[in-house]
């Protein structure tokens, strides 16, 4: 029962880093107290997956997940906003390489999708996570800058709802 | 207005992909400085500090200004308002995401010890 007590002293939170790295790409990194195994089974275990995907910060309401978390296999979140709408976000799954590599498509925004990558890789106790998102194009990448679909959530994820259903209309 | 509006995102992501490059502009986001205290400051002779700078303000996110012999460097018109905002609430989100992620995790590591002590 005290487990959670004795761990408590990581003062060190590891950093999320973001970078853009080309023009059609931007690269998320973030290093895990685990090994891959353990970081793999918390994005492939739905219930669990469910937890961390919508933050208690973020105001919205996730109403229903499914997935069939295997190369081939579909996804789809449905979120509350306001709670008279709700939104959608879905798309296939291109690879899912146990303990290493999850790949997948978002499609809610139909062709013009950017396909995300996520790779896992063990130095030594930890697992440095790659999130890699590839942009159809160098336009489809500028228009989602300029349409400031991410801007209000460096504020507040308050703003979040408003920014959903900006990326909506 | 829309190309142009691409243009400029493709001089600032260009200029945004450099280490040196950002932390110019965290530098300049506190202070306004010289190139001169901007090379000291980076460990870099004042030519490479020059072109750095020179990549930065033909983006629109330095200006410079030449006093007497000193040139001064401050964030330009185009800071990072619309880059970083977009990045930085990406950041949030992503960050948000994955310290819940860190609590899933211990909790998973914690079951499996009680699950090996168990075993043995």
């Amino acid at each position: 029962m005290n487990a959670r007590k004795a761990s408590e002293p990581d003062t060190t939170k590891n950093h999320t880093t973001v970078e853009p790295k080309s023009e059609r790409e931007i690269v998320v990194t973030r290093t895990f107290d685990a090994p891959a195994r353990i970081v793999f089974q918390a994005w492939t275990t739905p219930e669990l997956f469910k937890r961390w995907w919508v933050p208690k910060s973020m105001p919205l309401a996730l109403l229903s997940y499914e997935a069939d978390i295997r190369t081939g296999g579909a996804y789809r979140l449905v979120f509350d906003v306001d709670g008279t709408k709700t939104m959608a976000f879905f798309g296939k799954y291109l690879e899912v390489t146990p303990h290493s590599r999850i790949v997948w498509t978002n499609d809610e925004s139909g062709e013009d999708g950017a396909v995300s990558t996520v790779t896992l890789e063990e130095k030594g106790d930890k697992t440095l996570m790659v999130l890699h998102e590839l942009y159809r194009s160098k336009e489809v990448r500028d228009a989602a800058l300029a349409s400031g679909a991410y801007e209000g959530m460096g504020e507040t994820f308050g703003q979040l709802d408003e920014v959903l259903v900006t990326l909506s209309a | 207005m829309v190309h142009h509006s691409g243009a400029r995102l493709d001089a600032s992501f260009a200029a945004l992909s450099d280490a040196t490059r950002r932390g110019v502009l965290e530098r300049l986001g506190r202070a306004d400085a010289s190139i001169t205290e901007l090379a000291e400051k980076f460990h870099m002779t004042l030519t490479g500090m020059k072109k750095h700078v020179g990549v930065l303000e033909r983006a629109g996110l330095v200006a410079t200004e030449k006093v007497g012999r000193v040139r001064t460097c401050k964030l330009g018109p185009s800071r990072l308002e619309h880059e970083t905002a977009w990045i930085e609430g990406y950041r949030q989100l992503w960050s948000a995401r994955f310290d819940e992620l860190d609590e899933i995790i211990a909790e998973l590591k914690r079951k499996e010890q009680v699950n090996e002590r168990k075993k043995s």
